[in-house]
């Protein structure tokens, strides 16, 4: 058997598409959730780091502490695996959405309490001084400028997240890596695998793109 | 009749710095007070505390009768008080308009269309109507001055801070934001200025306050102030700053 047969057979290929299509489509959808269930925690627990009362920044920074040590996969299979046992269980992808939405809040966290901690002082005494409340001055004044100088970091967040949906797979979420490797087992031929992998770039390079472009924008706009 | 704003035994305190002494003043409704004195003698941290953006540790400071302390009255105390910073602080993230119209939309609780109204018009009154629709970054160090006294008078406020408003300006800039305070001053708004700017403390102020190592040294009327300072400190630093 050729190589060409072997890895990139048409035949296989064709039959397993709408497998990858239907784990492509999870795995879209997963990472969607998760970023955004994962971006909304991570502003929340940014500012309960940053400006909560102090138990609470603690309870915050330990969060951030732990989750941004735990193996994601490890805390995976914890979520999966090991809360049955006190009576949580949940499907595989609410599992992996919970898993993946945690640590990108965690990692998310630490990008907005950058980003905040980057706006100079004399905004905030601006706001104050017009009376803003705090949560307007946040919402009308810091985050804006706050969420300009994390788009760079934040948009690689997301494709780290993206790419760890990958890891779903062992938690038997048919996502596309999970539809590739059934269909390679099927079909006894690796063809599946190579299509997942050009599936995953054809969704991740231009978010490569995007943040490589992000950041010479933002170069030239500091400079 | 009570002044406007009373500041009785205000001490602050850096650590165990203390750099502000004792300090007693008033500032009466309609006066123009210019703050004068060498750099580190606490003018700019006095003014801030009026506001809080500085948290002081003793004494009392009464902006038209209201305490002026942390807690839930703090915002309405802050809107009554507009600031004027040495370095701008407009929002960059906000046209020219915006920037003046953020205070009235989401503090007053204005319409837009009135809020932009009310900027337009006060951008008009600072000369920059023209510049509205410009970014900060799009403008020169005066006209985002300019700017950010049109904020400041966008809330209405009773009493006008400026915190050294020329002291980051290009020196042919000077000129065009105090034309703007002097103009201000004439029509009746209550001003505290701290400024390095002799020329304009004499010809704007109702009463110059002379400020050394964190307490009030000599205050008047300027034409006593700048002819007949009493105390020897005083006739030190005027000697020092007017020589040139």
């Amino acid at each position: 058997m050729s190589l060409i047969e072997t890895f990139f057979n048409w035949s296989v290929f064709v039959g397993a598409l709408p497998a990858l299509l239907e784990g492509l489509w999870i795995t879209i959808l997963l990472g969607t959730v998760s970023i955004v269930a994962g971006m909304v925690t991570g502003l929340l627990t940014a500012l309960a780091r940053l400006y909560g009362p102090t138990p609470l920044q603690t309870v915050a920074r330990i969060y951030i502490d732990v989750l941004r040590s735990i193996p994601l996969l490890v805390l995976l299979v914890l979520v999966y695996y090991a809360l049955p046992f006190v009576g949580i269980r949940m499907s595989s992808f609410v599992s992996a959405a919970v898993a993946i939405t945690m640590v990108s809040c965690a990692y998310t966290a630490e990008i907005f309490r950058a980003g905040i901690e980057a706006v100079p002082k004399g905004q905030f005494e601006a706001a104050d001084a017009i009376g803003l409340s705090f949560i307007r001055s946040m919402r009308y004044v810091v985050l804006p400028q706050a969420f300009r100088i994390v788009t760079p970091p934040l948009t690689s967040n997301c494709i780290n997240v993206l790419k760890d949906t990958a890891l779903a797979s062992v938690v038997a979420m048919p996502d596309l890596l999970k539809q590739a490797t059934q269909a390679q087992a099927l079909a006894a031929n690796p063809t599946p695998l190579i299509g997942a992998a050009f599936l995953y770039l054809l969704i991740l390079l231009p978010l490569v793109r995007l943040v490589s472009y992000f950041e010479s924008n933002h170069r030239r706009n500091t400079h | 009749m009570s002044a406007l704003i009373q500041i009785e035994k205000l001490r602050k305190s850096y650590g165990v710095v203390e750099v502000l002494h004792d300090i007693d003043l008033e500032v009466q409704s309609g006066e123009v007070v210019v703050v004068v004195g060498p750099s580190g003698s606490g003018k700019s941290t006095l003014i801030r505390c009026i506001n809080l953006l500085e948290e002081y540790q003793g004494g009392t400071i009464r902006v038209d009768g209201n305490k002026v302390q942390r807690g839930a009255d703090l915002s309405k105390v802050r809107a009554e008080v507009g600031m004027v910073f040495q370095s701008f602080n407009l929002f960059p993230h906000l046209t020219a308009m915006n920037n003046v119209a953020l205070g009235p939309l989401r503090v007053r609780g204005a319409h837009r269309a009135e809020a932009e109204r009310l900027a337009l018009e006060l951008l008009e009154k600072v000369g920059l109507a023209a510049h509205a629709h410009k970014y900060p970054a799009q403008l020169s160090g005066g006209q985002q001055q300019r700017v950010a006294i049109a904020r400041a008078l966008a809330m209405q406020p009773k009493v006008l801070l400026f915190d050294e408003p020329t002291s980051a300006l290009d020196p042919e800039m000077v000129g065009e934001v105090l034309e703007v305070m002097q103009s201000l001053a004439k029509t009746g708004v209550t001003m505290v200025i701290v400024t390095h700017e002799m020329g304009f403390a004499r010809r704007v102020a109702n009463r110059v306050v002379f400020m050394e190592a964190g307490r009030v040294v000599e205050q008047g009327v300027p034409e006593l102030f700048f002819n007949a300072p009493k105390e020897a400190r005083t006739q030190a630093f005027l000697k020092a700053v007017l020589q040139h």
